[in-house]
């Protein structure tokens, strides 16, 4: 891709080379999974903290490499604050980092967050010395106060997890994102690469995905279509659009037809 | 001997070897101790510290482990 410019993304005074993270649910196959996350690019994976079953013990870190990816344990499937705060304190137990992306869901047919357990689930887990990174709506007031509660990280949805909708509320995205100092990383929702581009075309710092990489009928392609997707949109952030109008105006110039 | 205690082994009723510590029960199950996260009676008990924590009858266990999961 030529001699571009390398801009890390800084999260919590820990640096990243690339602006996705992808999530390592819902894959048919775990060695599609490893393809496909390496595919992505990302350096970031997220994982969940689950009961071992004990008739048929298969972590994932049977498949996937600590050494060779940042894990960030999620509170997935939390619907109290207490509870997030539990799960975040196993996941640390597990000896790799004191990071956390938080989700304290709120509604159970559209995972929509409570966003009022969220914030008291980061309060708790911040002055516990975790490094949080919140999972909330597209709420700028939320958005807010997670940034108050020392979240490192806000993470509003796009659109609802694993609808693939794309991102519904690009304004608000962008208000969330003008408004705070902390990176700003959509998670959930995003379907396909146009989303991923559109999503970072708002200014964010980075996407999280998960479903649109595993329930593509081929995620490993699919992983390096987002990988070039959050590039593009990043770049194309960076470079700065044109105006949109809603009249032409011409490329070629109007003097010096041939008369 | 053969004696036995009762534990619930997350969310599950089960009969093990009396006199085992954290790791000789991971032992028993088969299960890595660095992969593992024990949780007893709701408190999580360091990974330094299974050769020393005895499990005891009634004792409520849950191991974890991370899995794939996105949000």
């Amino acid at each position: 891709m030529g001699p571009e410019r390398s801009e890390p993304l800084v999260i919590g005074g820990k640096e990243f080379h690339s602006r996705l993270i992808v999530g390592t649910g819902k894959y048919a196959d775990p060695g599609v999974m490893v393809e496909a996350i390496r595919a992505s690019g990302a350096e970031v994976v997220t994982v969940a903290v689950r009961r071992i079953d004990l008739d048929r013990s298969e972590g994932i870190l049977h498949v996937l490499d600590p050494s060779e990816f940042f894990l960030l344990a999620n509170t997935a499937g939390c619907f109290t604050a207490d509870d997030a705060v539990r799960y975040a304190r196993l996941a640390r137990a597990a000896g790799f980092n004191e990071w956390i992306k938080l989700e304290v869901i709120g509604d159970v047919e559209t995972l929509l967050p409570d966003t009022q357990a969220t914030i008291e689930a980061a309060r708790v887990l911040v002055g516990e010395g975790f490094r949080v990174m919140a999972y909330t709506n597209d709420d700028l007031v939320t958005a807010l106060r997670l940034e108050d509660a020392g979240c490192v990280s806000v993470m509003p949805l796009a659109s609802p997890i694993g609808s693939g909708l794309g991102v519904v509320n690009p304004y608000f995205i962008r208000e969330i994102k003008r408004r705070l100092s902390v990176p700003v990383i959509v998670d959930a929702g995003v379907g396909t690469a146009s989303d991923a581009c559109i999503t970072m075309e708002q200014g964010v710092d980075g996407i999280l995905m998960n479903t649109a990489l595993a329930s593509a009928d081929d995620p490993v392609a699919m992983a390096r279509a987002m990988r070039y997707a959050v590039r593009a949109g990043r770049l194309a952030f960076m470079a700065g659009r044109m105006p949109v109008r809603e009249i032409a105006v011409p490329s070629s110039p109007t003097r010096g037809m041939v008369g | 001997m053969g004696d036995t205690i009762r534990v619930e082994l997350n969310g599950k009723e089960r009969d093990v070897r009396a006199g085992l510590t954290v790791r000789g029960l991971l032992e028993t199950l088969e299960l890595e101790p660095g992969l593992v996260v024990v949780e007893r009676n709701r408190e999580i008990i360091a990974r330094a510290r299974y050769d020393e924590v005895a499990v005891r009858e009634g004792d409520r266990l849950e191991l974890v482990h991370f899995v794939g999961g996105g949000a």
